[in-house]
């Protein structure tokens, strides 16, 4: 079993509100994230993909092909969004750096040309990030 | 179950120097860094920490609640501090990096674990770009989801 880890980044802004919370709890609990204007960040994903080595080939995967899964997927959906109004999973969930990553990887896992997805880590700045192993 | 990780940076300065030993042995065993003037490092220190997704706020743990944590308990006591002679954790101890990692991983592991649902996952520090040491606690291999013993 081999690790291959690729990365890729994108831009995009967003702000946190839970329509449930008053307009004080939700100033309360998140602070200048809670603009409504929204505020941006440049992301750095690093998708990790766990699979033995093709004999034939050397490679466990096409980077080409991931490169692809990863631009068709997460990047156009994503890259120079406003997340809370563009992505349709986040009209109802706060694009939080935690539900970002899992949703990147239910947006990749069935979609790897071979082997398996392992990881997801989501930089949100240098010195913050989440990782998601899908479970 | 997530795990977030975020960096803070701290610098401090220390000797490694073990009382028990004798003056050549220290030489020997610590070399440059036994000068008994000490030396400085800019350490780096990611904690990451690990739990289900809040459903009500969308995040792990409140950053300025772990912000403040770090800060309080580590940065405030180490930050620009002599650890062999400013710092009570170190009476008696070497302040390795890898003394040094599991002594913060102790001290947040207190403060931290028992609010709300996150817990303590890890604790690397970096003493240079080319060096650093991780601690999980105790356990060597902490099941994920299972709350290690400290």
């Amino acid at each position: 079993m081999i690790y291959l880890t690729r990365r890729a980044e994108f831009s995009a802004s967003h702000f946190y509100q839970n329509p449930q919370l008053s307009a004080e709890e939700n100033r309360r609990i998140f602070g200048k994230c809670n603009n409504p204007h929204g505020h941006g960040h440049n992301y750095t994903l690093e998708v990790t993909v766990a699979g033995e080595i093709d004999e034939t080939t050397g490679m466990v995967l096409d980077l080409k092909e991931l490169k692809n899964v990863l631009e068709n997927e997460v990047l156009r959906v994503m890259d120079h969004r406003f997340l809370n109004r563009e992505v349709p999973i986040f009209a109802t969930r706060i694009p939080t750096t935690e539900n970002i990553a899992v949703e990147i990887w239910n947006l990749l896992a069935e979609k790897l040309p071979s082997g398996r997805l392992h990881r997801i880590r989501l930089y949100e700045t240098q010195d913050l990030y989440v990782d998601y192993y899908g479970e | 179950m997530v795990f977030l990780t975020r960096r803070y940076r701290f610098s401090a300065a220390h000797r490694l120097h073990n009382e028990a030993l004798s003056t050549e042995e220290n030489a020997r065993l610590y070399g440059k860094c036994n000068n008994p003037y000490g030396h400085g490092h800019n350490y780096t220190v990611e904690v990451t920490v690990c739990g289900p997704i809040d459903a009500s706020t969308g995040m792990l743990i409140d950053l300025e609640t772990l912000d403040r944590i770090v800060e309080q308990e580590i940065l405030e006591r180490f930050d620009h501090a002599h650890l062999n002679l400013d710092v009570a954790n170190f009476k008696g101890r070497v302040p390795t990096t890898e003394n040094l990692c599991v002594e913060i991983f102790n001290l947040l592991w207190d403060k931290l674990n028992g609010r709300g649902l996150a817990r303590l996952e890890k604790v690397r520090l970096e003493e240079t770009s080319s060096n650093f040491v991780e601690y999980m606690g105790q356990s060597p291999n902490p099941v994920k989801g299972v709350i290690s013993e400290k």
